[in-house]
């Protein structure tokens, strides 16, 4: 590490190693753009939230970045165009959750031309209002994965004082290297980014976490960052450390209460792919339309960081890299910790799509899962302080409510335990099944 | 000799000190419970299953004598049984509707594609979480027995990787509808004889391609039958469970179900478990 850098390095408890990190395959590779496809199915609930209402119909004709879909309440986003041309059909497509999902094909006409965009803002001058609104109406989510409407976490209640912007630069899954390379192509757009979203919280206190496998990057953005002031955090590289609550430990020393919101402690946090996104739609009008994914693997011939549009199927995406060298036996949208393994090649990227990932078939184990030896591996790696090796056990015993006062519901879902986990228990599924079941029963007493 | 019987009457007299302790406060610390509850506490079949939506028998025949529950409202009750406790306490209740519980879904392991492998927890509700489950049919039945296990009378029986409810043992309490991710199953009235069994309401081609025994909504049976008798909701037929007049079983011979998927319980029953042998 040169001299001139300067960061200071923070964690938090509990986490794994994940043993593989792939980064490698796809880490020194520029980010490229995806050339224009024939038609692209953008699916309608790209969201956390409400869907939005949908408000083209088939056979109409549209432009890049005109609305096809408009917000429909508060946690909610528009939807944008990817390209210029036909609605060719609405239409039921797989969907990355496995269930089929709604999504406008639209056939590309070839000429890519934009719609009237929104005129830029100057945001050193702009009111906070004026930025939420924008970020709103570009149809901004956050894309590190949870697509959680952004300026829904921008504006917080008047009760609740926030002090602290954090961007999530961690990019702790393995394989994933999209934020990375943004990070180090574009560092003025996420550093200015950074500031927009700070103006419009009224925060003076922004930070980038970045992990300290970036050291590239961490060397850009430290170049650049005063001209922004906007402070830059290294963080050690341990997995979960891009989990929103243990981000915000390791960089304030705040813990979040079970339960709570980041916003609960002061805090804000954003993904620098949402910055990004940000400066663009402030200072241009664009809309979220397009993002950087990466498509890796053993198994793909050249992994790359891509740019592609919304509604790109993820086979075309493939294709893009090279297409496959191996047979692959499981391909997955994001990455290997706390991704979704897919089962169909027709689900197409979406706003919080970051990575496609395609294990070798060999990398694939299917594991039986052994009684508990009691080692306690589990709850050393447990980033939220749980206990999952006696919480999956009353969970296989179906005690769910005891599982719930054990704190089931603080569980992040980051694998961790199952990934350390030497007899193979799936805890991680059995903590999704108590959360569903749990929640089933809170809803049932209400009625 | 003399020390043993100092021993017994030391202990009589400590004996008899402590009964008397505890005879008074019986008869002053005395709980005054109603003895009706008791009384309905016994009439009713005691097996705690919840259906009534009290904490077990004890806690229903409490709303019962408190007028906060019907008698009727307890599932697993004969007719007999409730009208004995009306009579015990000077109530009027109407009619008790039996009702069964059904698996509305025909696609077991020959019938419907399975599409993924799953390897995780036996559990339907877990298996739904991931990718939507293992089978192809978003719909369907997916085999894993959440719902026996939630029964409290072992009425459902998983055969041939789906959920076949045994009418003679069922109560209707309803703890398998609670429990299905998918939504299958319906408590329907005890003498129904013809069921179509299928959930999806996908369009038939869809249905066609990843299950032999689909609803295809082709109607045959809704031509066959009375009026009123089937209902036709979006793309698949349902039987009119709420009328009056039920098919009857000759509408199965009379529709000719192209797909096989109109079917009384016992034939259901049989095709499944035969098939088990089979494989």
């Amino acid at each position: 590490m040169s001299s001139d850098i300067s960061y200071k390095t923070v964690s938090f408890k509990g986490g794994v190693h994940p043993a593989k990190d792939g980064k490698s395959l796809s880490g020194d590779r520029p980010i490229k753009t995806a050339p224009l496809l024939e038609k692209y199915q953008v699916i309608v609930h790209q969201n956390i939230g409400a869907p939005p209402k949908l408000l083209v119909a088939v056979g109409d004709k549209v432009k890049k970045g005109q609305l096809l879909a408009e917000a429909d309440g508060f946690v909610s986003v528009p939807l944008h165009a990817p390209t210029s041309g036909e609605v060719s059909a609405i239409c039921d497509i797989p969907g990355p959750m496995g269930v089929p999902v709604q999504a406008v094909e639209i056939k590309s006409d070839g000429e890519d031309t934009w719609t009237e965009l929104l005129s830029p803002l100057d945001w050193r001058n702009a009111e906070p209002q004026e930025l939420k609104d924008r970020i709103h109406d570009a149809g901004i989510v956050g894309m590190g994965g949870a697509a959680f409407p952004a300026h829904v976490k921008l504006s917080p209640p008047p009760d609740k004082k926030i002090d602290y912007l954090i961007l999530n630069g961690a990019e702790c899954e393995p394989y994933l290297t999209a934020d990375h390379r943004l990070m180090l192509e574009e560092p003025d757009k996420v550093l200015e980014g950074a500031a927009i979203l700070g103006r419009s919280l009224g925060v003076s206190n922004v930070f980038v976490g970045i992990e300290t496998n970036k050291e590239d990057a961490i060397a850009v953005l430290l170049k650049k960052a005063s001209a922004y002031n906007v402070g830059i955090v290294g963080l050690k590289v341990q997995y979960p450390q891009g989990a929103e609550k243990q981000l915000i430990y390791a960089v304030t020393k705040r813990k979040v209460p079970a339960g709570g919101l980041p916003m609960d402690v002061g805090c804000v946090v954003q993904n620098v792919g949402t910055a990004a996104a940000v400066t663009d739609a402030v200072k241009a009008g664009i809309p979220l339309i397009e993002r950087v994914t990466t498509v890796t693997g053993e198994p793909v011939k050249e992994p790359a960081n891509w740019r592609f549009r919304l509604g790109t199927p993820i086979i075309k995406a493939i294709e893009l890299a090279g297409g496959v060298a191996s047979e692959p036996g499981k391909a997955i949208l994001g990455g290997p910790m706390m991704g979704f393994a897919q089962k169909s090649f027709d689900v197409t990227i979406m706003k919080n799509t970051s990575g496609i990932l395609l294990l070798d078939a060999k990398d694939v184990f299917q594991y039986e899962s052994n009684p508990c030896i009691r080692c306690g591996k589990c709850i050393n790696a447990c980033a939220m302080n749980l206990s999952p090796g006696p919480l999956g056990a009353m969970i296989e015993s179906e005690k769910f409510d005891l599982a719930a006062r054990a704190g089931v519901m603080d569980c992040i879902e980051c694998g961790s335990c199952a990934y350390i986990c030497p007899a193979r228990i799936p805890l991680v599924q059995h903590f999704r099944r108590a959360k569903a079941e749990i929640r089933r029963m809170t809803q049932n007493q209400k009625k | 000799m003399g020390e043993y019987l100092l021993a017994v009457l030391i202990l009589a007299v400590i004996g008899v000190f402590l009964g008397c302790i505890i005879g008074i406060a019986a008869k002053l610390f005395k709980v005054q419970t109603d003895p009706r509850i008791e009384l309905v506490t016994e009439l009713l079949p005691g097996v705690n299953c919840g259906g009534c939506g009290m904490a077990g028998c004890a806690d229903f025949a409490r709303s019962i004598v408190t007028g906060e529950n019907p008698p009727n409202k307890c599932p697993v009750c004969s007719q007999e049984a409730v009208s004995a406790i009306a009579k015990a306490l000077g109530i009027e209740v109407g009619d008790t509707v039996k009702k069964v519980a059904v698996v509305l879904c025909g696609g077991d392991k020959n019938q419907e594609k399975v599409e993924n492998l799953y390897n995780g927890v036996s559990d339907c509700v877990s298996a739904s979480l991931i990718a939507g489950g293992p089978k192809s049919c978003a719909y369907g039945c997916l085999g894993m027995g959440s719902c026996a296990r939630a029964c409290p009378f072992g009425a459902i029986e998983m055969l041939n990787g789906l959920a076949v409810v045994h009418n003679h043992l069922c109560v209707g309490c309803g703890k398998c509808v609670e429990v299905c991710p998918r939504n299958l199953i319906k408590l329907v009235p005890t003498e129904t004889k013809v069921h179509v069994y299928c959930s999806s309401p996908e369009k038939a081609p869809a249905k066609r391609k990843v299950c032999n025994v689909a609803c295809i909504g082709c109607r045959k049976c809704v031509k066959a039958a009375k009026e009123g008798q089937f209902a036709v909701k979006g793309f698949k037929v349902e039987v009119n469970y709420d009328s009056d007049n039920l098919p009857s079983e000759e509408v199965i011979a009379a529709a000719a179900c192209p797909t096989g998927c109109l079917l009384t319980t016992q034939t259901h029953y049989e095709i499944e478990k035969n098939a088990g042998v089979e494989k």
